[in-house]
């Protein structure tokens, strides 16, 4: 029953969340951009205030947060309860601090990873498309030896070699991600090169860059935006299980990957604490989604 | 006329969708038609003939929607009649044939197996039936090895044969009316002839009711009973085409009659260095000479048409010349230095000197960018223009093609018509200033009158800024129009190489003459006496 009347509570506010978000849009928005917001779903409105939620959280976390990151406060596993509203986790760590410094290290370094990942991979996938002939087969096939090798044994491997900190894991991670959008992107300008304003603009004697950048990267912009909300959720779940490992993201720091797996033991006991992180994961990545899937509509037209 | 009317449609209202408004693309017209009758529905693009095409099947595409008047086919409103019956109708009873058989054939299925869908899933007849009926009508649109013909797939039979091979597909379940919509659109000449002969051969023979959409009068004049013309949804007249053809009511039918009538004068013979001569060239793909030793001059001021069937090689000289494709021996001269072979190792000036406009404007802008970028790149990357300097000479150009600078200059490629796309690619050639603009089929995909002011204004450009053209088409009538010399290409060997006015008046070659003899007129009796004359029809 209490789960039934959650669902539908969540339900109603994320509705009313995405109705007042949309409505503030409207009326912030430049008068050039409002038509864009007039027809926003109301998913993707919720989409929005929620990234934008999460973004305020990780850039305010030491202000907002009652405690400090790592602080031991009092006894392991306390219950939800003044002054610690989500209670403590297995060292007596508040809760719902680490939950919200965990926003500022999770997105961040994953919306970090992937943005690498997708410059490192369009720029790379489109160049090997225009160039063709023996540079795209041997960058090609690199990217496929990479991609044989399984994701995370391979993330382990590098980061066994080149050492772990935030930095490392940031370039590993989107090192390999990397091979996935270079894939993507290059079978999408393939289809892109042969069109004749392509022809146009090499016949007008424009360089590399300029094609990528001006000519191919709009057009390709569509399906690459749809993979960004796809990549950002694997990434997430990379560093996670990175962590559980104990090669990601190291303590004391939060993460809600390695915030679920400490507090696991938790479950057992029909305690829902370990599952807050996990659960703000997936808001986020609903989130992400929601959006992008409204700029993927848009861009492509499907509307009309 | 005393036969049963087949295809009533009263008042009929048409409405297409733009953002949240809707406006009339068919603004009431009437239309009767007969059984066994060919009407002609003409006009030009965005006249609404293709939607009052596919409104007699009772379908209206995406974003349309039909709001008024009444269908009435053989004694049901398709206005009103459940869906169920409307697709039962569809391809048994009422066919259609498209524009492009090619895009409009699946690719993965050989072309009996697509054949047959239609009469098996209406239960008009079984499988084996319906194979044998296709080797029939296979043979009665001759098709060659009509035995055979049905077991290739798309891609390995030619343009005008799929055409066939569409229409063969749309007799299958011997419907009551079959819509053509610009069957023969995007065939050559010499290959449209035989489409139009099948088409209309198995039209009379079996006795269906035909719509045939075309904005070409010539082609309408030997298929039709009956023409009627439309302008912006509207019905301008309606005739049975010899009183149509031999006296237009209305002006705007005699506009359109008329519309063939432009031709400038031939410009005296060049004199000096030629601007662009290609000097034996052979090129090719893989193993395959596409081009043999093929040699001709473009000067200043002068309009080259370099005419052929496709296949001829007449792309491939434009590729060759642009430098897309090194030819394997010859040489390319500009201004009477020797061009390097490939467009790569060309300096930026030689490959400004140098523009093409292309057949398909829809590929060849990005629809991602304004067209101010689009106009503005050339002049900002050859002449180093930057600011208000660009600016101004954006602006100048748009003036120049005959577009309101002020309302165009921000627009995306998907916000003009067909036309003024195509001027946006003659506007981003100018850019460059250079001295030779290759024209790739620049008209084929316009219509008719559309086609007019583009050759017009080419003409006027060329006089104004002293450019080269290279002029490739396939259609004759563009030649007539435009051209100064003609060379004409088979088989990649130039033919024939000429004045215009010489070449016209006595052809030497017989591919020449044949080429000739397929430009369709007005005249209605033209496809016969043709047909007649060259003995392939009794």
């Amino acid at each position: 029953m209490t789960v039934l009347v959650s669902v539908i509570v969540g339900l109603g506010l994320s509705f009313v969340i995405g109705l007042a978000a949309r409505a503030a849009l409207r009326a912030a928005a430049p008068a050039r951009h409002r038509p864009m917001f007039r027809d926003m779903p109301l998913t993707a409105s919720f989409g929005l205030a929620v990234i934008l939620a999460y973004v305020v959280v990780a850039v305010l976390a030491p202000v907002i947060a009652p405690f400090g990151e790592g602080e031991v406060l009092g006894d392991q596993y306390l219950p939800w309860a003044a002054p610690h509203y989500l209670g403590t986790d297995k060292l007596g760590r508040d809760m719902l601090t680490r939950l919200i410094y965990g926003a500022r290290n999770t997105v961040g370094i994953a919306f970090a990873t992937t943005a690498l990942a997708f410059v490192a991979g369009a720029v790379l996938g489109i160049w090997a498309a225009l160039a063709g002939g023996w540079m795209d087969q041997g960058l090609s096939r690199l990217v496929d030896a990479l991609m044989a090798i399984p994701a995370l044994i391979f993330s382990l491997l590098l980061l066994t070699i080149f050492g772990t900190s935030v930095l490392t894991l940031i370039l590993v991670i989107a090192a390999v991600d990397a091979t996935r959008v270079y894939r993507l992107a290059r079978s999408v300008a393939q289809g892109i090169v042969v069109m004749d304003y392509i022809e146009a603009a090499r016949l007008r004697g424009e360089g590399n860059w300029h094609l990528i950048r001006r000519e191919i990267l709009p057009n390709a912009m569509a399906p690459l935006a749809a993979e960004f909300g796809l990549r950002f959720c694997f990434v997430f779940l990379s560093i996670s299980a990175l962590s559980f490992l104990g090669l990601g993201i190291k303590p004391p720091t939060a993460d809600w990957g390695s915030m679920v797996r400490e507090n696991a033991t938790l479950i057992t006991f029909g305690d829902i604490t370990p599952l807050l992180p996990a659960g703000a994961i997936a808001l986020l990545t609903v989130a992400v989604n929601f959006v992008v899937d409204w700029q993927l509509q848009r861009a492509s037209g499907l509307k009309e | 006329m005393g036969r049963d009317i087949l295809l009533s449609i009263r008042g009929l209202r048409i409405d297409g969708r733009s953002g949240d408004a809707w406006h009339p693309i068919v603004k009431g017209v009437d239309l009767t038609l007969h059984r066994g009758e060919v009407l002609g529905l003409i006009g030009e693009s965005g006249a609404g003939k293709s939607t009052l095409g596919l409104a007699a099947m009772g379908f209206a595409r995406d974003g349309c929607r039909i709001s008024g008047g009444t269908i009435n086919f053989d004694g049901i409103d398709l206005r009103t009649a459940p869906e169920a019956i409307r697709r039962g109708l569809r391809g048994k009873r009422i066919a259609y044939v498209a524009q492009s058989a090619a895009a409009s054939f699946n690719p993965a299925h050989r072309l009996i197996d697509q054949y047959c869908e239609a009469p098996v899933v209406h239960g008009v007849m079984s499988r084996e039936k319906a194979e044998g009926d296709a080797v029939d009508l296979y043979r009665r649109m001759r098709l060659p090895n009509p035995e055979d013909i049905g077991f290739r797939y798309p891609h390995q039979v030619s343009g005008g044969q799929l055409q066939r091979a569409m229409t063969a597909m749309a007799m299958a379940c011997r419907p009551d009316l079959i819509i053509f919509d610009e069957p023969t659109t995007a065939l050559d000449v010499t290959t449209q002839i035989e489409v139009l002969a099948a088409i209309r051969d198995i039209v009379r023979q079996s006795g269906t009711a035909a719509i045939y959409i075309t904005h070409d009068l010539a082609v309408v004049a030997q298929m039709a009973d009956r023409i009627k013309v439309l302008l912006r949804g509207d019905e301008v007249e309606e005739a049975d085409t010899r009183s149509m053809l031999a006296a237009p009511r209305q002006a705007y039918t005699r506009s359109l009659w008329a519309v063939r009538s432009f031709a400038r004068a031939e410009q005296p013979p060049g004199t000096g260095t030629p601007v662009v001569s290609v000097r034996n060239v052979t090129a090719g793909y893989g193993a395959v000479d596409v081009l043999k030793n093929v040699s001709f001059d473009i000067h200043a001021r002068r309009t080259v048409a370099v005419v052929g069937e496709s296949g001829s090689g007449k792309s491939t000289a434009a590729r060759v010349i642009a430098g897309l494709l090194p030819p394997r021996k010859g040489q390319v001269l500009m201004g009477g230095k020797t061009l390097p072979p490939g467009f790569r190792a060309r300096s930026r000036d030689e490959l400004r000197q140098c523009q093409m406009i292309y057949q398909m404007a829809d590929t060849a802008l990005n629809p991602k960018l304004r067209l101010r970028e689009l106009i503005g790149r050339p002049a900002e990357m050859y002449l180093g223009l930057k600011g208000r300097a660009l600016e101004t000479r954006i602006r100048d150009l748009l003036a120049l093609i005959e577009l309101e600078p002020d309302t165009y200059i921000d627009r995306l490629p998907s916000e003009l018509s067909g036309g003024q796309k195509q001027r946006i690619g003659i506007a981003r050639a100018l850019a460059a200033e250079p001295q030779l603009i290759i024209c790739d089929e620049v008209t084929s995909a316009l219509d008719q009158i559309v086609q007019e002011d583009i050759l017009k204004l080419l003409d006027r450009l060329q006089g104004e800024l002293n450019l080269a053209y290279m002029f490739i088409t396939h259609d004759l009538a563009t030649v007539k129009s435009i051209a100064d010399e003609v060379v004409v290409m088979q088989q990649g060997t130039v033919v024939e190489h000429g004045p215009k006015g010489a070449l016209f008046a006595r052809p030497k070659q017989d591919y020449t003459r044949l080429l000739l003899s397929s430009v369709p007129e007005m005249d209605p009796d033209w496809l016969n006496r043709l047909l007649a004359a060259r003995g392939e029809h009794a």
